[in-house]
């Protein structure tokens, strides 16, 4: 039996990802704490983030959940690291769009390893555990734009 | 009962999903719909569609007669002693919300005890949570035996007199236990506590008997077993019933209405305010029809025999971990070595088999099983011995797959 289109899902550097995740842990200095939850399922992510000049400093998670909502956090903290918070929100609208099959382009933005997950937008069941941690990212950095 | 003539009563179960044919096994999510249901529920909207127990014209009074009609049917099928106990509603939710909206909050006073178990829905467990708070009365928990079974001393020792509600699952949607309702009940009475049974599980498969059971209040979703959704029951005991005020009020469910105040109608109609799940009630009434044809014990012996099959097929399976106690109804849940359920669930999704995965809206007991989410696979009378041969062939291909990627 052939596996190919399961492929597209679970391309090898999402694997990696799953398996060896980066940025997994707290942060001592995290001055953001956001816990999301999908309820339908029990994915679970706290995403420790430490932002300031408008810049994210650190980010990391902690939480669990399938491959594909582990591996897209740990690829989120990657691409957003270190970004000017308006270029973390520009790479996470673009996720969003990827995830609806949509093409976009963001200029020379450093995507890190994140279009490995395209795959997942011919899977409607699993959106949402990719968009998990985008969603904790976005929380978190429009509730510090308020405080 | 011979499954291949069954099946042929189920289109659905007839078609490709991912280039495979279908495997569906999540019919205690809910379940599928047989010919004679779809058939009743297009016959009614296309010759006898009009409101009820309104109007004086001939559609009226054929809508009416259908829908007691269907009302009569769910009587007999749970042997109650009167049509007067049976309530419909939306569903299960809606019917264990009815009791704990109504009685537990009319009855319930500081110091009381309303029991439950952790195995419990969310649908049995927030709305006591919700009385509990609203009463000042306390939620206790009994607690489960290792294998997920409850033990009657357990009951003894748990509920006292100041409980006033035991609301409990008939059988469990994770573990598959079948609980000791007519024991439980018989406990709970000696204490002067009512029994609540959340019945979702159980009335699909097996006939219930509320007289023989003893049980004060038991509810379970039409959906579940071959009928429509937005369709479910609620009985009670009469002079519960008799006693209980309505949580929703409108149309349908007045007797006199004067500028400031009104009257209720009788039972059941007093608790079913607005235009009522016609449709759906002939659904169920057309279901129960269905499963008794076939009737309820050549279905349960059935299932017991797939059931039987599908563990010592699964058990096969090294890495394979069955939650829940030997004696059960018709559903496995399970993890696949370190795959998470979502994972395991799209790989087999893609060799076109359908089960569940996540924490099937148990919370508390995915933290008694000390997991965070699981697989479960449930079976209903189309199922089939090939079927539970797919799922295992399918579950040695997805440990394949994936020791492979990770
Ligand atoms: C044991 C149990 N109780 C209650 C419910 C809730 O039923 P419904 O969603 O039809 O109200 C379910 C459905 O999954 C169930 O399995």
């Amino acid at each position: 039996m052939s596996f190919s289109n399961l492929d597209t899902l679970y391309r090898q550097v999402i694997m990696d990802h799953y398996k060896h995740p980066r940025n997994r842990g707290v942060l001592d200095n995290s001055d953001l704490i956001v816990e999301m939850n999908n309820p339908s399922c029990g994915d679970r992510i706290m995403l420790h983030l430490h932002v300031a000049d408008g810049e994210i400093k650190d980010v990391k998670f902690e939480g669990e959940g399938c491959s594909i909502s582990m591996a897209s956090a740990s690829m989120m903290t990657q691409a957003v690291k270190g970004k000017k918070v308006s270029d973390a929100l520009s790479i996470s609208s673009y996720f969003s769009k990827m995830m609806i099959g949509e093409e976009v382009d963001v200029g020379n933005l450093d995507l890190a390893d994140i279009q490995a997950l395209q795959g997942v937008s011919k899977f409607p069941a699993r959106i949402r555990c990719a968009t998990l941690a985008w969603e904790a990212l976005e929380k978190g950095v429009n509730h510090n734009d308020k405080s | 009962m011979d499954v291949r003539s069954v099946r042929e009563q189920f289109p659905i179960l007839h078609q490709q999903v991912n280039g495979h044919d279908l495997v569906y096994l999540d019919s205690t999510a809910t379940s599928q719909k047989p010919l004679p249901v779809l058939e009743a529920v297009d016959e009614y909207y296309r010759k006898h569609n009009s409101n009820v127990h309104r109007g004086v014209h001939t559609l009226g009074t054929r809508a009416t007669d259908l829908y007691e009609g269907a009302r009569e049917k769910v009587r007999a099928h749970i042997n109650a002693k009167s049509t007067a106990e049976i309530i419909f509603t939306r569903g299960t939710t809606a019917s264990l919300n009815l009791v704990a909206q109504s009685y537990a909050r009319q009855n319930l006073k500081e110091g009381d005890e309303i029991v439950i178990t952790p195995m419990e829905h969310h649908s049995n467990i927030i709305p006591w949570q919700q009385a509990a708070k609203f009463t000042g009365a306390t939620l206790t928990y009994l607690p489960l035996q290792e294998d997920g079974t409850i033990s009657l001393e357990d009951v003894k020792q748990t509920i006292t007199t100041n409980t006033k509600i035991v609301a409990i699952t008939h059988v469990s949607n994770v573990l598959g236990t079948i609980n000791p309702i007519k024991e439980i009940a018989k406990i709970a009475h000696e204490h002067g506590a009512v029994i609540v049974v959340d019945g979702a599980q159980a009335a699909p498969h097996s006939q219930i008997d509320v007289q023989d059971l003893d049980c004060d209040f038991y509810a379970f979703s039409g959906h579940k077993m071959c009928a429509p959704t937005g369709i479910g029951v609620l009985y009670g005991k009469q002079e519960l019933l008799e006693n209980m005020e309505p949580i929703e009020f409108g149309g349908e469910m007045i007797d006199f209405v004067y500028s400031h105040d009104a009257t209720w109608k009788d039972l059941p109609w007093k608790f079913e305010g607005g235009t009522p799940i016609i449709a759906g009630a002939i659904g169920l009434g057309a279901a129960i029809d269905f499963l008794n044809e076939i009737g309820m014990e050549q279905i349960e012996a059935y299932e017991n025999k797939l059931i039987s099959y599908a563990l010592e097929r699964l058990s096969e399976i090294e890495g394979l971990t069955i939650y829940g106690p030997k004696e059960r109804a018709a559903l496995i849940t399970f993890n696949l070595d370190s795959i998470h359920p979502h994972d395991v669930s799209t790989v087999l999704d893609s060799q076109g088999i359908a089960i569940r995965a996540g924490h099937h809206c148990a919370q508390p007991l995915m933290k008694w099983l000390d997991v965070v989410a699981t697989a479960r696979a449930s079976f209903y009378l189309y199922n089939t011995k090939e079927e539970v041969d797919r799922l295992v062939d399918g579950l040695i291909k997805t440990k394949e797959y994936f020791r492979h990627v990770i």
